[in-house]
């Protein structure tokens, strides 16, 4: 559906538009891109306000688990609604406030570096796959993309670090570093199972290699995994209980302490977006992305629109991911910092690396109904 | 067209950061200099449809080597002017290595080199141009026809870990560190205990 309304814009919009601006020789080149770049707003607008939303969903929930109620005074139009507009109330205010920069920092690097923290988790989605054919760039290295795009985020943070001239800052960031080089590799190790379970690095076909019923969805055979990918997730997103880089009783709040107004919602924005890919990688990995979890049950799966494949379920289980970042914040005390490294070093690591040589048996023995 | 005048911006950017590299004072520039060639050399690799090599230079240099680099970069505090004293001393064997260097690609590059292929005289990239997906290609020659090369080369690169761990543990330790695997798996009833009491 989502496809043909697609067609319709670039048919009646896109293309007359073109044909009016863009010299013939060059009106197919022009098109192509002007398509892409249609493809990448409708990605990137709702997921900049799912971002939005979630801060608004992470208050309000953390406000209910510890019995209070968040934000509940900024609607529309004189009616509450739940607080609502508080979103976009916080957005307005931190758009008008001043970005500091302080004295002695590096000018260019500590504007460049909220940028760099943005940007990869933006880009990733370009393999994200929300459909059978719903996806902007069908590339056979997905996985791999994926991989380089989030070992990327770490610059960000470093460069804001060095660039503030803060101690609080630089610590901070160097904490931040380390952790996230520590958990990329259990994360690392954990795509490289499902690359073997699934036998491609192609997002799309990593879907349809678990499709059958909710037990062929590779967070049985891979359970273990499953696990340890969506930990090393949230310690990699720097979310409680891993949040040691900004730890407010010791650090102020780490590595952006010296960032105002929008140079500070950018980075707090690529956190909550990091968040958002980390559910959706989760999901499509290990939890059989846009299929049906009734699809091949005795009841349910004859229905007709309950066991169809469908971009709605995808979007059911990264909400219940995001949900669960959330409640991690809400639940647990933080993590001391060598307990992190313990965690990611000493017991995810030799996890993954066990669970290859079993999963790779278990590809080559065919076990079913997974890898048969 | 288009991608002639791709491959040009990121092969200017290339040769500028790489240049930038070696001439900018600060070495924490230096390495983020650094960085950014490496991410053009990526782009270029793509342009060719080398996605994998692509990915896997971003992957290893710029997300795990690049990082650890500048880690230690930025904690060193490093005197800059002695560091640019050396310049002009260590030109002639820069010199030598950009020469070699030049040497080897051309080797590989020009035609006739000693990685054409046999059959069809074909150099460089235009080997491997016809096979779309050279990642699943790169891993069959990999551990089919280059398998003891490959193996040769974990086994030194394990040696190297083993030697790097061996250096940092130079004798035992001695002063008392807080165990967590200890700490994580304690009970309450180890560091409290319940007394019932009186009231007065």
């Amino acid at each position: 559906m989502l496809e043909n309304i697609f067609n319709l814009i670039s048919e009646h919009i896109l293309g007359p538009a073109v044909g009016l601006l863009v010299p013939a020789g060059y009106a197919s080149n022009a098109l192509y891109t002007l398509e892409v770049l249609v493809k990448i707003s409708a990605i990137l607008l709702p997921l900049l306000f799912c971002v939005a939303y979630l801060t608004y969903a992470e208050r309000k929930i953390i406000g209910y688990i510890q019995c209070r109620l968040g934000p509940n005074r900024v609607g529309f139009f004189g009616f509450r609604l739940w607080g609502l507009g508080q979103p976009i109330a916080d957005v307005v205010k931190l758009i008008f406030k001043e970005i500091i920069i302080p004295a002695g920092a590096n000018k260019r690097l500590f504007v460049i570096a909220p940028i760099l923290a943005m940007a990869p988790s933006l880009a990733a989605w370009a393999v994200i796959p929300f459909d059978e054919t719903l996806v902007l760039a069908d590339i056979n290295a997905g996985l791999l993309y994926i991989l380089a795009l989030t070992s990327l985020a770490v610059y960000g943070v470093i460069i804001a670090g060095w660039a503030s001239n803060s101690k609080y800052a630089f610590l901070g960031a160097m904490r931040s570093a380390a952790q996230i080089v520590s958990y990329e590799i259990a994360m690392g190790f954990a795509l490289v199972c499902v690359l073997i379970a699934a036998g491609s690095l192609n997002l799309g076909r990593i879907t349809e290699a678990q499709s059958g019923s909710i037990l062929h969805w590779y967070w049985l055979p891979l359970l273990p995994i499953f696990l340890v990918y969506f930990i090393s997730g949230v310690a990699e997103t720097n979310r409680a209980p891993f949040d040691v880089a900004e730890g407010e009783s010791e650090l102020v709040a780490g590595f952006h302490v010296e960032y105002g107004g929008m140079a500070f919602s950018i980075f707090f924005m690529a956190e909550y977006a990091n968040m958002v890919l980390i559910s959706v990688l989760t999901a499509v990995l290990f939890c059989g992305g846009w299929l049906s979890p009734f699809q091949g049950m005795p009841f349910l799966g004859d229905q007709p629109f309950l066991s169809e494949p469908n971009i709605a379920w995808l979007l059911i289980k990264t909400s219940v991911f995001l949900f669960m970042f959330l409640w991690f914040r809400a639940t647990f005390p933080r993590y001391r910092y060598d307990q992190i490294m313990r965690l990611g070093w000493k017991v995810f690591l030799p996890i993954t690396i066990i669970w290859i040589v079993v999963v790779s048996g278990m590809v080559v023995a065919g076990v079913g109904p997974w890898f048969n | 067209m288009l991608e002639q005048s791709i491959f040009y911006i990121f092969a200017a950017f290339l040769i500028f950061s790489a240049c930038m590299v070696i001439s900018v004072r600060n070495p924490v520039h230096a390495a983020l200099f650094l960085i950014l060639s490496f991410f053009c050399s990526a782009a270029i690799w793509l342009i060719l449809e080398a996605e994998f090599l692509a990915i896997a230079l971003v992957l290893v240099y710029v997300g795990a080597v690049m990082v650890l680099f500048l880690f230690v970069v930025m904690m060193l505090d490093i005197n800059i002017s002695t560091l640019r004293e050396g310049f002009s001393r260590f030109l002639p064997v820069g010199l030598l290595v950009a020469v070699l260097m030049l040497a080897a690609m051309g080797l590989i590059v020009g035609g006739g080199g000693i990685l054409s292929d046999p059959e069809t005289g074909a150099t460089g990239a235009g080997q491997f141009e016809a096979a779309a997906g050279n990642t699943r290609l790169l891993g069959k020659a990999l551990f089919t026809e280059y398998i003891y090369p490959f193996e040769v080369a974990g086994a030194i690169l394990l040696v190297a870990i083993i030697a790097a761990i061996g250096l940092t543990m130079r004798k035992p330790r001695t002063q008392r560190t807080p165990k967590p695997g200890k700490q994580v798996s304690i009970k309450r009833e180890e560091r409290v205990k319940l007394v019932n009491m009186e009231s007065e």
